[in-house]
């Protein structure tokens, strides 16, 4: 076995291993760093992919901006105590329906790619490198990127309304 | 009318900041020079143990209870130090003085017991210049710390000054501590 | 040597240099306190430590000494193992950053190019970045495990504090990223070694990331998580011992980094002023000027270290809406406008 195969497997059970205590942990704050355990695993399968400048953002804006504001909404809300389990035997059911609704969405999505040989492809190939990232984003996908920052930009705008209203 | 003490002193400018001086930044460059330079100034600190500050002339310290020449003690347990004592501090009693002490004590009273508690006395100099015999003085020490508040009533063998006779050297000493000046002042 | 399809001589290389760097920055972090206590003191017409050993020197040690051996309290209704792993996070993230930084050109040894670099990655400063935006975790699981509200709302100040800086400094970096071209820091140093510093270009911008670095690293002028006096202190307000002296280590160390990182981005890195080095290469041999660089680097930074105490014990304390006026309505727009210039100017010489 390779040292990057070897790799991609610990990262594997880091992230299947910390996204498992996002769900059955009781004390919210701890589900919050399990999320942020997962990033990093992922933003290692990043790394071994040859995709640096992706693994970096995902732990910028993910890790440190967006998981942030998460931990600072559960500390003020005060959430430390384990709050109660939903005892409605409706909502279970409801919940369980939905969650292998997903589950096969993402069966026949993933149904028809096909396997790659070898899972890891670390210093080969450059797409996830800044450079040709930012040129396949300012030419090929221009018009979609353009589009969601102007989505951005209404949001912004949109949070400093609400902000403004007495 | 107020009186001008210094003339540093200026009054508030309330005028609205224009616009440079919003920036802050020449003000914080400003107050950097100034940081900077005292960076190289002088340094104000003594290494006390090594180095220590003169006291002035008339600086009243721990007391002595002198002797003359001979070594004799010249305090009579007149008592007018400890009446003179706003802090009721002294304490003595009084002894008569025996055959073939002569050379102890200068006159046929001395003070058996002596004792200036150093928590309570507030190194006035009252008591030196109650005193009738030039028996006590204030030196020039000030009052070593202890661990225990017994240690601080200071008897009369801790306030005695060393015999001229038996150890001139320890007397001269113990004089130079005594501010010569003071009679002068 | 290969075993596993690994150079293991490449790893003992990493190896050594990881821990001579580490080694490095704590040492700097440590007698960073004691130069932080001398220039207090000069400053204020004083002496400073000066009893532990020749001028003071061994007062660090004696420091380290106590807090090591002080008693090690946890609060009872705290959660325990993120109190612990509060500090650590603090320790580890200001330490991680040195692993992107070139501290040198590099060395030959035996027939084997070293260069002064653990990782010479294609996104050097974003890394950084990375790494700065993780220290706020350090600050807010200390804070929040400490069960104690003025700790859990310091927290909350300080990590609102250093996002919101962050963004400033992001803005103000562009521009030397769009100068240089690249993300990589050997390169952006290889591009000041051949012409001029950054600093000539954008000193601008460099007045706005040394703002935001200051307020990155909670100093003085934007110490409000551990303001004591009229804060209540900050986040490490129910730690003691050793965690705490992390926390307070931490912050030394991320005020010797980001002056390294303000010396390689703005000031050339580890390029001698008025010197060739490859001339000088030639007199005295490359592992010399490869050391003669590592100390010029070294220079930089502890001048910004100075720097950093001098302001320290120059300027008051911010309040805090006036540290996010400062931040949101103040250095962010100036940071958007000299980045557009920048564009316009590189624009107008390219065309």
């Amino acid at each position: 076995m390779n040292i990057t195969q070897l790799l991609f497997w610990i990262l594997t059970v880091i992230a299947i291993g910390s996204a498992l205590m996002i769900v059955t942990s009781k004390n919210p704050v701890y589900s919050v760093l399990g999320l942020i355990v997962t990033f990093f695993a992922i933003s290692g399968h990043y790394i071994l992919m040859n995709a640096q400048f992706l693994a970096i953002v995902n732990i910028i804006v993910y890790a440190g901006a967006i998981m942030v504001l998460f931990l600072f909404v559960i500390m003020l809300m005060n959430l430390s105590r384990a709050t109660e389990t939903l005892k409605n035997k409706w909502l279970q059911i409801v919940g369980a329906i939905a969650g292998s609704c997903l589950f096969l969405v993402l069966v026949a999505a993933l149904k028809n790619t096909e396997i790659k040989k070898n899972l890891v492809e670390m210093g080969t190939g450059d797409i996830g490198l800044v450079k040709s990232l930012g040129r396949e984003l300012f030419t090929t996908f221009v018009i979609p990127f353009e589009i969601s920052s102007v989505l951005f930009l209404s949001a912004m705008i949109g949070s400093v309304v609400i902000g403004k209203k007495e | 009318m107020s009186v001008q003490l210094t003339n540093r002193s200026r009054p508030v400018d309330r005028r609205p900041m224009n616009w440079a001086e919003r920036l802050y930044l020449i003000n914080i460059f400003k107050g950097m020079a100034i940081t900077l330079k005292h960076f190289f100034k002088k340094k104000a600190t003594i290494k006390y143990p090594e180095e220590t500050r003169p006291f002035s002339k008339v600086f009243r310290g721990l007391q002595i209870l002198n002797r003359d020449e001979e070594g004799r003690e010249r305090c009579t347990a007149c008592g007018l130090c400890a009446v003179a004592c706003p802090a009721e501090a002294i304490t003595m009693e009084a002894a008569e003085r025996q055959e073939g002490e002569e050379n102890l004590y200068r006159e046929e009273k001395y003070a058996a017991k002596y004792e200036i508690n150093m928590l309570r006395c507030i190194f006035c100099g009252y008591c030196e210049e109650a005193c009738p015999k030039d028996a006590i003085y204030l030196s020039q020490t000030f009052t070593p710390a202890n661990y225990q508040r017994k240690g601080f009533i200071y008897k009369k063998e801790d306030l005695l000054i060393p015999n001229p006779v038996t150890d001139p050297e320890g007397y001269q000493k113990a004089l130079g501590t005594i501010s010569r000046e003071k009679e002068g002042v | 040597m290969y075993l596993l399809a690994i150079d293991w001589f490449f790893i003992l290389e990493k190896l050594a240099l990881i821990f001579v760097i580490i080694m490095l920055s704590m040492g700097v972090a440590m007698y960073a306190t004691y130069g932080e206590r001398k220039v207090a003191a000069f400053i204020q017409d004083r002496i400073g430590p000066n009893r532990a050993g020749p001028f003071g020197l061994f007062q660090p040690l004696a420091d380290g000494g106590k807090l090591f051996f002080k008693e090690e309290i946890i609060p009872l209704a705290s959660s325990k193992f993120l109190f612990i792993l509060g500090p650590l996070l603090a320790m580890v993230t200001a330490l991680l950053t040195s692993a992107v930084i070139p501290w040198g050109s590099s060395m030959t040894i035996g027939n084997r190019q070293v260069p002064l670099q653990v990782a010479d990655v294609n996104i050097g400063i974003l890394y950084v970045f990375g790494v700065v935006s993780l220290g706020v975790y350090g600050i807010m699981l200390g804070g929040w495990a400490s069960n104690n509200k003025f700790s859990l709302l310091a927290a909350i100040r300080g990590a609102s504090q250093m996002v919101s800086y962050e963004l400033a400094m992001g803005l103000s970096l562009i521009a030397v990223l769009m100068l240089t071209g690249s993300l990589q820091m050997s390169v952006i140093v290889g591009e000041q070694y051949n012409s001029v510093w950054n600093i000539v270009y954008q000193p601008l911008g460099f007045i706005i990331f040394f703002i935001c670095a200051l307020a990155e690293t909670n100093r003085t002028p934007f110490d409000l998580p551990e303001a004591e006096n009229e804060l209540n202190f900050g986040y490490h307000q129910e730690y003691s011992s050793m965690k705490l002296g992390f926390y307070l280590f931490a912050e030394y160390i991320n005020m010797f980094i980001s002056g390294v990182i303000m010396a390689t981005l703005y000031f050339g890195g580890y390029d001698i002023p008025f010197v060739n080095e490859a001339h000088l290469a030639q007199r005295i041999g490359e592992n010399w000027v490869a050391l003669l660089t590592f100390l010029m680097l070294m220079a930089k930074a502890l001048f910004f270290v100075f720097v950093f105490m001098w302001i320290r014990w120059t300027i008051p304390r911010f309040r805090f809406d006036q540290l996010m006026h400062l931040g949101w309505k103040r250095l962010i727009p100036l940071a958007l406008a000299n980045m557009i210039l920048t564009a316009v100017v590189i624009l107008w010489l390219k065309k």
